[in-house]
């Protein structure tokens, strides 16, 4: 099962510090770590919300709204993805890292991603949902092809 | 922390740690199954400690410590009671109180790949060697095996003990291969990982036709395997081909389960993570030079599906020429006719149609009910609709397959329309 691994954002990391040498150093350790037990597929940083927008949606009005945002405490400054046998796993993997963000208290939230099992039922009892999608998608292959 | 999350966080631990912690053991010991016991020692006492101690800080340590501390009781008390292990024993004791032994720890990845080749030695069956690498290197349970072949798990553990005691009689040495050797165990490993691979792939028991965790194991083993030998191009190439077949595992099957052969696959439904996995995997076998391998191979044709954007995008000349390729390194009827149809594909029915004729006289294809329908389906594309109808009809009558047979049969029929 795969995991997203969110590293959240601090003050720091939204007023766009770099991390230290060191902390680079020992994230670099630590995902060599993941790579090597092969539990990591993707790791990315980001940049601060600043550079960040977001599309409101309303009905069918959208808006963009230009960073940054305040909550920084729930914003994501980076995450990975993992794959591992269970949520116990990527909890002791993620007990591992480095303190993300040195000289505050950091935190790390772990989610798991959807998989198809987890559509089972659905797909069952209304195949015609996917059908219809796959249709869908056809045409719009064939307007575009 | 209630008792039941303790012991799952220490069914994590385990299979994070048990690996490094049997290869460690394993180099001390110089015995995998002698290894395995000490290791699981030290798991029984975790299982004890902490849901009262609560979990340590390095649970990894905290285990490697429990074990070595065994390993070297034990090896004290064999240097005094047995001869047979008084030289080992002795050389042992000295190297721990020389310290020689914190020296080990760098040398993990290498112990941990010498448990690899331990794990997939020649002189065990193909499934002991299956049933160990998924115990040792993946750290799953003898449990977690059977259930996972659908396996009595008292013939798992079996196999188990019995591979063990054969790695032990046969006195296997705990090293990577060199020179002359090393190539073909390493296809040995290569071949164990593949395997499970494909069990979970196209399972070949059961009622589901994919088992998506074996596939993830067999990923995982071959992600750590990459790792430990970076400079082997033909392990990236597995990992390659792995990642790209695996990329389409939610593509495989349609509504109510049945198969959705590749080209008429919804790609839209292909994990494109998997598939820039696998194209980076293959360019690093790519980049590591020398003659491809035939999991190389197979992963620049997996490749050339992957990059299509839509089935007809297909680079069928490319894969033709791959497939040409490969049977030249792995000579096969069946690899053949898998080139007589990109032939077909790039260049025409009747160009594919001149291999799989050849084909005919070929002993292996006999009874092989995919060489009457790809010739049916040549012959059906040139309007040679009576011949197409004779060999479709053949095909149906040669196939296990209850949905493939119907298939074939519908299609024979609708070329009796036709007419």
């Amino acid at each position: 099962m795969r995991f997203m691994v969110m590293v959240k954002a601090s003050k720091d990391s939204e007023a766009g510090v770099m991390p230290s040498e060191e902390l680079l150093t020992e994230m670099g350790r630590y995902n060599e770590e993941l790579i090597k037990a092969g539990v990591m597929l993707a790791g990315e940083g980001l940049h601060p919300s600043s550079k960040g927008v977001r599309v409101q949606f309303d009905g069918n009005d959208r808006k963009v709204i230009d960073g940054p945002f305040t909550e920084t405490k729930e914003l994501v400054a980076g995450f990975w993805l993992f794959e591992c046998k269970s949520k116990e796993e990527a909890i002791e993997w993620v007990k591992r890292a480095p303190n993300p963000m040195p000289g505050s208290v950091g935190e790390i939230e772990i989610r798991q991603v959807f998989e198809d099992s987890d559509f089972g039922d659905l797909v069952d009892k209304v195949p015609e949902v996917f059908e219809n999608e796959r249709k869908f998608r056809e045409q719009v292959a064939k307007k575009n092809g | 922390m209630p008792a039941a999350d303790t012991h799952r966080t220490i069914d994590a631990v385990w299979r994070m740690e048990s690996p490094k912690l049997i290869a460690t053991l394993t180099r001390m010991v110089r015995d995998v199954g002698l290894a395995e016991d000490l290791a699981q020692d030290a798991l029984l006492t975790a299982l004890e400690q902490w849901p009262d101690s609560g979990i340590p800080d390095n649970p990894g340590a905290w285990l490697t410590a429990i074990g070595k501390r065994r390993a070297i009781d034990m090896l004290r008390r064999t240097t005094l009671a047995d001869r047979k292990y008084e030289e080992l024993g002795r050389d042992v004791v000295e190297a721990i109180e020389t310290d020689v032994i914190e020296a080990i720890d760098d040398d993990i990845g290498d112990d941990l790949l010498r448990l690899v080749f331990i794990a997939c030695h020649p002189v065990l069956s193909t499934e002991a060697r299956v049933a160990l690498t998924l115990r040792l290197i993946g750290g799953l349970t003898t449990a977690e095996i059977a259930r996972a072949f659908l396996t009595p798990e008292a013939t798992i553990a079996q196999r188990i003990v019995r591979a063990k005691r054969t790695l032990t009689d046969a006195k296997v040495p705990f090293e990577v291969p060199r020179g002359a050797d090393r190539a073909a165990r390493l296809s040995s490993v290569l071949e164990v990982i593949y395997l499970v691979f494909n069990e979970g792939y196209s399972a070949t028991a059961g009622d589901d036709w994919m088992r998506p965790a074996l596939c993830e194991d067999a990923l995982r083993l071959g992600r750590i395997l990459a790792e430990l030998m970076p400079q082997e191009a033909e392990v990236h190439g597995l990992v390659a081909l792995m990642e790209i077949q695996a990329s389409r595992l939610r593509a495989r099957t349609g509504p109510t389960g049945e198969a959705v052969p590749l080209l008429e696959q919804d790609r839209a439904r292909w994990d494109q993570m998997l598939i820039r996995r696998g194209l980076v995997a293959l360019a690093r076998a790519e980049k590591l030079g020398g003659a491809p391998g035939p999991y190389a191979y197979q992963a620049a044709i997996a490749a050339c599906h992957a990059r299509a954007r839509k089935a007809d995008d297909t680079d069928w000349a490319r894969i033709a020429a791959l497939y040409a390729q490969l049977a030249q390194l792995i000579p096969s009827p069946v690899i053949e006719l898998n080139r007589a149809v990109a032939i077909a594909m790039a260049f025409g029915p009747a160009e594919g149609l001149v291999i799989a004729d050849r084909l005919q006289s070929e002993k292996a294809l006999e009874g092989y009910h995919l060489l009457p329908a790809v010739r049916g389906d040549f012959l059906a594309k040139l309007g040679r609709h009576d011949e197409a109808r004779a060999e479709l009809q053949r095909a149906a009558a040669l196939t296990r397959n209850a949905r493939e047979r119907a298939l074939l049969l519908d299609r024979a029929a609708k070329l009796a329309g036709d007419r």
